[in-house]
């Protein structure tokens, strides 16, 4: 089914009305439909996870409809343009990041957000897209695989907004910004060597890291090596978390019957943690479709990038793929006490946020990589 | 170039299976981490669904925090200064009230709490975690115990709890050093881990408490309830007990502090005596005290209010934040700074006719003897504390002079002792002048200013723990020791003793012994000779070293409003003794202040020979 239009731009008289129109919407139909089962699935997990308040599940779906506007949007944009406006993307990016620091609204003891009169906004969200798209963009004319001279270059321009953004503090965010600059050059085919050497660079900057790191992110790294250090702390969320998940066991306990949940044991259920009050309620299976589906989408995403007709096009989109797939594996890591508590947010799913409309822009952007294919002669 | 040879021609068929190989690898990297997660998942919801399940389902896991008990303060001899004692105090679980605002009403109307907490108690409310009690009311007396136990089942969801309590025996005696501890406001939780305060009530708020309050807090310990619907706990599960807090041992002497408390006879002042070979205090008194126990029951509004408007200030402590004049007492200091810069001899007499005049000036600088000292030299002028000898040798030091050498005693400065809100006296120079004035004509220094200087008077202010600080270096002939009131940490699990270490702050004064020995034997001839200012209070059995001070205080008799009656009382002139024992090897220097006492010779002196007294006095035993 990934697969099944691999020649589909070819012979569009087999497409149905509707895919007619969603083609010339440059909507790739498969993806689409993914992505709303997902946040279809969302919506009814977030009735349960906020304490069955119809108005929050409303303004989410607000938030889904721009969001898919936003996709709509970046899908009518091709490649090529796309390409042009990434190094502008990017700096106008660095300099909302730097414009962040200095003037931001604190939010939770960061500096996070910038105040745009009408708006807040959030440059690091811009950020996520305008990463891959300005490695992308350096690489695209280059001879393949990159020389190790270029490969310096591009970790440059990975280095500075992962930088900018870990000082707000938002170390989460940054690390994830970085991994999506870091797939640009992974898939650009980084020689063996070279991927040794940035991984003992990255060993021997952890300790930095560590220096940097406010103590509220120390305690989550320590708490996660070791939950019982803090229960009354932040080993308290994956304690309530895994009891939540562990007691929802094959079958689950059913919507709106997860008793972690909605007694408020388990912290944040409807924002980091609603994974949890996934497992809770719908159990074992649940978990089972909801990542059967978002595996489809990385599937379909990485696919879309193999048949892109530019290397701008396949390595951005392959970047933006494996970056969703990292956003799924990070949260439903942290919520079973896989990996420390980071803060982030389980993609198409999790309530609030300006997160939601990155991701479907996103996937616009594959979208337009997927729809704007020419013919060539081969 | 190689640069040139390594370029390479854009191969589209290499670089899109360069890029296949690689998405197919980190498709392979994907479905590993997938297996993994997946795995984890069948883990937790099939082969522990059991365990979580039992623990989610009707019977819930629940974790409470357990307290640390504080650590013990004691005196240098092990007399208890701090301790914890059993008291009942009223506790609600939100989550187990019905109605949160009633049942708070109804508790008010039945007077056991109080109207004024309830501000105090909501905001407690809102910071709690989920079932954990919420104090209402600490140290319930027996009746009120007994009253709530007979309408106890009005209240569901409050109960009364055994808990420690902090408990000060020497109360007011030694509140201003030891501090107290109090409820914990949202202020202090910017300053505290609010994990490590779980269960906790309390914390240090001023003096030791507040300063060793790492050390005598402890770590939370925890433990696993299984808890029923209700919330109401079944069974312990898991028990992780706290680690109890450190004890501290302090330099203090309970004996001289109790008895430096009583010689001020609720007067208004402080003493501070330090022993001058390792920095250790021995006394900390500021008077009047207050009920330090009163503070970790909870003031109500209207006991606070009556003890900060008490005219007499007992919540203030003078011996830390006390900004006197140090008047004579500073003579001592000035003498060794004369002889060392050469602005006086040894020899140099001066003859006293009862005033001093600045060359073509009408103005008369009086000394405290309105008919003179006659002819004195620095010796007979510290003995007999004669202002004229001080008035023309501070002309000649100058100001420049005097402030750099009184400053490498430490007088403008904290003196750093281990206690917070060390105010640094006032040590004045000509810049300090030109910074504190905003109209030019203010900013210069006049001559008339370094004279009135040369006795202590004038801009100069210090703390009494700055005196004593200063007698101490005296007394150790220029060695500077921080004071400090810790004397050893002492963990109460085996015993092991952490020393308090002693911070050198340099030498102070001259190199030349003969002054030493000049100005020190002047200051035991004001005790002990025919003519000394406060050979009133001369013992037999062992030698004092001292200096006498009056200062008068018409600046703060400006500043403050007084009642009609008390006014005369206010406006007279604070007491001030400075001294050391024994002379020849020193093991106490100390100083006193007593407010509008009149002359020191006659109020702070004996208080000084009290405290003397009692140190040399063998300890009860």
């Amino acid at each position: 089914m990934i697969f099944d239009d691999a020649s589909g731009f070819r012979d569009t008289q087999r497409l149905s009305i509707v895919g007619r129109v969603l083609r010339r919407m440059h909507v790739d139909a498969v993806l689409l439909s993914a992505l709303l089962t997902v946040a279809a699935f969302g919506l009814v997990a977030l009735y349960s996870a906020g304490g069955q308040d119809a108005d929050m599940v409303m303004r989410q779906g607000a938030r889904i409809g721009i969001a898919l506007l936003a996709l709509l949007l970046v899908a009518q944009l091709p490649p090529g343009v796309l390409r042009m406006w990434s190094p502008w993307v990017y700096l106008g990016g660095i300099m909302l990041l730097v414009a962040v620091l200095v003037t931001g609204d604190i939010g939770q003891g960061a500096r996070r957000w910038l105040d745009l009169g009408v708006v807040r906004f959030q440059p690091s969200e811009l950020m996520k897209l305008a990463m891959p798209m300005m490695a992308a963009w350096y690489l695209h004319d280059r001879s393949l695989p990159p020389s190790t001279g270029q490969v310096f270059i591009v970790l440059l321009i990975i280095v500075a907004p992962t930088v900018l953004i870990a000082l707000q503090p938002d170390l989460g965010t940054a690390l994830l910004i970085a991994a999506s600059g870091l797939f640009v050059v992974l898939l650009a085919g980084l020689r063996l060597r070279l991927i040794a050497i940035i991984g003992g660079l990255m060993a021997l900057g952890a300790p930095l890291l560590w220096y940097f790191m406010h103590d509220y992110q120390r305690q989550r790294v320590l708490t996660f090596l070791n939950p019982e250090r803090d229960p009354l702390g932040a080993g308290y969320h994956i304690i309530q978390s895994k009891i939540a998940i562990g007691s929802g066991g094959i079958f689950g306990k059913g919507w709106l019957n997860g008793t972690q949940s909605q007694l408020e044991f388990l912290p944040e259920p409807d924002t980091d943690f609603v994974f949890a009050v996934l497992g809770e309620e719908f159990g074992l299976f649940g978990l089972l479709g909801l990542l059967g589906v978002y595996i489809f989408i990385v599937a379909r995403g990485m696919f879309i990038a193999s048949q892109g007709q530019d290397t701008f096009s396949r390595l951005l989109a392959g970047s933006i793929s494996l970056t969703f797939f990292v956003y799924v594996f990070v949260n439903a890591g942290m919520v079973t006490g896989l990996l420390p508590v980071v803060g982030v947010p389980l993609p198409l799913i999790s309530y609030g946020g300006t997160a939601i409309v990155t991701l479907m822009a996103g996937f616009g952007i594959l979208m337009s990589v997927h729809t704007h294919r020419k013919l060539l002669s081969r | 170039m190689q640069f040139m040879s390594r370029e390479r021609i854009k191969d589209h068929w290499r670089e899109q299976r360069i890029f296949f190989f690689r998405a197919l690898a980190a498709g392979i990297i994907a479905a590993l981490l997938i297996l993994l997660l997946v795995s984890r998942l069948v883990v937790l919801q099939v082969f522990n669904f059991e365990h979580y399940s039992d623990l989610s389902r009707g019977n819930r896991i629940r974790i409470e925090p357990i307290p640390p008990i504080r650590g013990l303060i004691f005196d240098r001899n092990g007399v208890v200064l701090a301790e914890n004692r059993p008291a009942y105090q009223l506790e609600m679980v939100r989550e187990q009230v019905p109605d949160v605002e009633s049942t708070l009403k109804r508790l008010t109307e039945a007077h056991l709490i109080r109207e004024t907490d309830l501000a105090g108690i909501r905001e407690r409310l809102g910071r709690t975690r989920k079932f954990e009690a919420v104090p209402l009311r600490f140290r319930m007396s027996d009746e009120e115990v007994a009253r709530f136990a007979v309408q106890r089942q009005h209240f569901t969801g409050v109960d009364i709890r055994a808990r420690l309590a902090r408990h000060y025996p020497m109360g007011p005696r030694a509140v201003h050093a030891v501090g107290y501890v109090g409820a914990i406001s949202n202020n202090d939780l910017q300053r505290l881990d609010p994990t490590a305060y779980a269960g906790t009530s309390h914390v240090g708020k001023v003096g030791v408490e507040r300063a060793y309050e790492s050390s005598l807090h402890g770590r939370v310990g925890y433990r696993q309830v299984l808890v029923n619907a209700q919330g109401r706990a079944l069974q312990t599960i898991e028990n992780n007990p706290p680690v109890p807090g450190k004890d501290l041992r302090l330099s203090l002497d309970a004996r001289l502090q109790a008895t430096a408390f009583d010689a001020l006879d609720g007067r208004r002042g402080a003493v501070v005596a330090i022993d001058p070979r390792d920095g250790g205090v021995l006394a900390f008194v500021s008077t009047p005290g207050f009920d330090p126990d009163r503070f970790g029951a909870g003031l109500s509004h209207e006991e606070f209010a009556a003890l900060n408007a008490d005219p007499d200030k007992p919540l203030f402590n003078r011996a830390l934040r006390g900004n006197y004049p140090p008047g004579s007492t500073i003579k001592p200091l000035l003498g060794l700074a004369g002889l060392h810069h050469g602005a006086t001899t040894p020899g140099h007499s001066t003859f006293c006719p009862g005033f001093f005049q600045l060359p073509g000036r009408e103005h008369k600088y009086r000394d405290w003897k309105r008919e003179g000292h006659e002819h004195v030299t620095l010796f007979d002028a510290i003995v007999q504390s004669c202002d004229v000898y001080y008035y023309e040798m501070a002309l000649e030091l100058g100001i420049d002079r005097i402030h750099a050498y009184l400053a490498s005693f430490g007088l403008g400065e904290a003196s750093g002792i281990d206690i917070q809100g060390e105010k640094p006296g006032l040590l004045p120079s000509r810049e300090w002048k030109r910074s504190k004035y905003a109209r030019p004509a203010d900013q210069a220094w006049f001559p008339g200013e370094t004279v009135i200087t040369g006795i202590g008077q004038g801009f100069m202010l210090a703390t009494p723990l700055q005196l004593a600080h200063v007698t101490a270096t005296l007394a150790a002939r220029g060695r500077r020791l921080q004071p400090h009131l810790l004397a050893a940490i002492i963990d109460p699990a085996n015993g092991a003793l952490e020393p308090a270490v002693t911070q050198p702050l340099g030498s102070a004064g001259s190199d030349e012994p003969g002054y030493w020995n000049l100005i020190l034997a002047a200051m035991e001839e004001v005790v002990h000779g025919e003519r000394g200012t406060a050979r009133a209070i001369a013992p037999q059995s062992y030698r004092i070293a001292g200096k006498t001070g009056t200062a008068q205080v018409f600046a703060i008799a400006q500043e403050e409003e007084y009642e009609a009656e008390s006014v005369e009382e206010r406006l007279r002139d604070h007491a001030l003794f400075v001294a050391f024992a024994p002379v020849d090897a020193p093991r106490i220097a100390i100083s006193v202040i007593v407010e509008n006492g009149g002359s020191g010779s006659s109020t702070a002196a004996p208080v000084a020979r009290a405290v003397l007294d009692s140190f040399f006095e063998e300890p009860e035993s």
